[in-house]
């Protein structure tokens, strides 16, 4: 990589060559991949194949170890400090176990990113986290709760309002359907794709749920040994004309990936 | 026979390598931690809701623990000195000798130790359980540094509750002293008093409360560091809050050693 292109427009993120190795493991192994402004890509593969790393390498959670990360055409991939709680402004993300905080009620967790993130009044970040939690179907009385008396699938639906309160440009969903039942999962679908297409927001969804990455994508990539080894839209996923991709959304145990398992 | 022998060799210099390596690496890893940690503790934005909170579950909520401890410290300091100095005919010495020692150095350690094993411990277990279920991570989500949010107030509120809960000590334990010399040793009231306040140099307390803000940093920066660094699910929380408590212990038992011999002695 001897000399550094500028990335086109219209890209939100963009990500070139990422890398990143765990001791002797390497998680992922190359990774690009670009996500244009106010489009839905869904990175699907299976467990363990370095899908939350990627997330967390674009959030400067997790440093690369090589590769370049632009977010809107500038470069983030070693930002720290000041810059990175600035560049954190565009982003919202809802994580696997939603990963609420529960040491404050739900409104306050809601109201996290204004008050803390933004430094907006209580009183004030608290009348837009109960707009926030209406639009995800939850009422003023649930505000009061703290996450622990709520059912997953209400914890989901928070994680949800507190990942848009803050009107982001970019929405990351780590596996936002796993661990619900079919019926509250598609809820969790039309959620997101409703509050997505409101706010114009760029988003990035992992997920082996196909039923969820049809729903909610633009965009299907698929990721496998840390590698992006086939991208399309989603209406040519079932054409795709990739021996891994049609193994993975046909749910076979039979095909080229092949799965650490020891046969009896 | 030579090529097993040199194969254990081996073995032994890669154990010996082995744990080397891990320990400059575990040391590198603290000491860069420690240094975000007190850099986020002047820089702004500052969390003063989450300050007095901590101070409140570190200072407040300990003055029973550090009470108890203090007051039957100090009962069996006057016992046992009553004991050995009536083998000379000193028994006058007990009010002395118990606020020396309460003051000097039972009241810092005996309530850092007891800190340590209450608030170390409830850090580690509660900044790990936010470490697995991934909600430091989402701090930095929310455009919140987890060095300011979570950790900073912990340092800030040990650092100062800490030579407050001894102070608190310092006075319990005197009284702990009294009570048992006047009600069991004879001592008059009076002269026990005069006693304990004309041998005693404002120096003894200051030290020991110079000694115990240390102590808090040291109960503080233990339990966030194990926290932080936490894995691995429930096991991993369980494994860093025994950590947090026995290196705290541990180090306030160095430091103190360290403190007295080179600068309150």
């Amino acid at each position: 990589m001897a000399r550094t292109q500028k990335p086109k427009d219209g890209l939100k993120i963009e990500l070139r060559g990422v890398s990143k190795a765990f001791g002797s493991k390497q998680v992922l192994n190359g990774v690009d991949l670009t996500v244009p402004v106010g489009k839905s890509l869904v990175v699907i593969g299976g467990s363990g194949t370095g899908k939350s790393v990627m997330l967390k390498c674009i959030l400067g959670i997790l440093t690369p170890d090589s590769g370049q990360i632009f977010i809107d055409g500038e470069e983030t991939t070693r930002a720290s400090g000041r810059e990175r709680e600035r560049l954190m402004q565009k982003f919202g993300m809802l994580f696997q176990g939603s990963a609420l905080f529960d040491s404050l009620p739900v409104w306050e967790n809601v109201a996290f990113g204004l008050i803390q993130g933004r430094g907006m009044k209580r009183s004030e970040a608290r009348d837009i986290a109960l707009d926030t939690l209406a639009q995800v179907g939850l009422s003023a009385d649930v505000a009061r709760l703290t996450p622990a008396e709520l059912s997953g699938g209400m914890q989901k639906r928070v994680g949800l309002a507190r990942a848009i309160a803050s009107h982001p440009e970019i929405i990351f969903f780590d596996e936002p359907t796993t661990g619900l039942d079919p019926i509250m999962a598609d809820v969790i679908n039309e959620l997101i794709v409703e509050r997505v297409r409101e706010l114009g927001a760029t988003t990035i969804s992992i997920t082996h749920d196909m039923a969820s990455a049809r729903k909610i994508a633009d965009v299907v990539a698929m990721i496998y040994k840390g590698k992006i080894i086939w991208e399309g839209p989603v209406s040519e996923i079932d054409r795709s004309g990739n021996a891994y991709v049609e193994q993975f959304i046909n749910g076979r145990a039979e095909g080229p990936i092949q799965m650490d398992v020891l046969k009896p | 026979m030579t090529g097993a022998a040199g194969g254990m060799q081996l073995n032994l210099l890669a154990v010996i390598g082995r744990f080397a390596l891990g320990f400059l690496a575990e040391t590198g890893r603290l000491t860069r931690f420690t240094a975000r940690a007190v850099l986020a503790c002047v820089q702004p934005p500052f969390f003063f809701r989450n300050l007095l909170q901590q101070a409140m579950v570190i200072g407040y909520y300990s003055l029973p623990v550090v009470g108890l401890t203090a007051v039957f410290t100090g009962a069996v300091l006057a016992l046992q000195i009553y004991i050995g100095g009536s083998r000379f005919n000193a028994e006058s010495i007990v009010p002395t000798i118990v606020v020396l020692g309460i003051t000097r150095e039972l009241g810092p350690v005996l309530a850092g130790l007891m800190v340590a094993g209450r608030v170390s411990s409830a850090i580690a277990a509660e900044l790990g359980t936010m470490r697995v279920t991934e909600q430091i991570d989402a701090l930095t989500t929310l455009s919140t540094n987890p060095f300011k949010y979570l950790i900073a107030p912990r340092l800030i509120a040990a650092v100062v509750m800490l030579p407050l809960l001894v102070l608190v000590a310092d006075v319990i334990g005197v009284m702990g002293g009294f009570l048992v010399s006047t009600e069991t040793l004879g001592f008059g009231a009076g002269s026990y008093l005069t006693n304990t306040l004309d041998f005693m140099e404002a120096d003894d307390v200051t030290s020991g409360l110079w000694k115990a803000a240390v102590f808090g940093f040291i109960i503080a920066l233990m339990g966030c560091y194990h926290g932080y660094f936490s894995k691995g699910g429930a096991q991993g929380v369980g494994s860093a809050t025994t950590h947090a408590v026995v290196s705290s212990a541990i180090l306030i038992l160095a430091a103190n050693y360290l403190l007295t011999s080179l600068i309150f002695s």
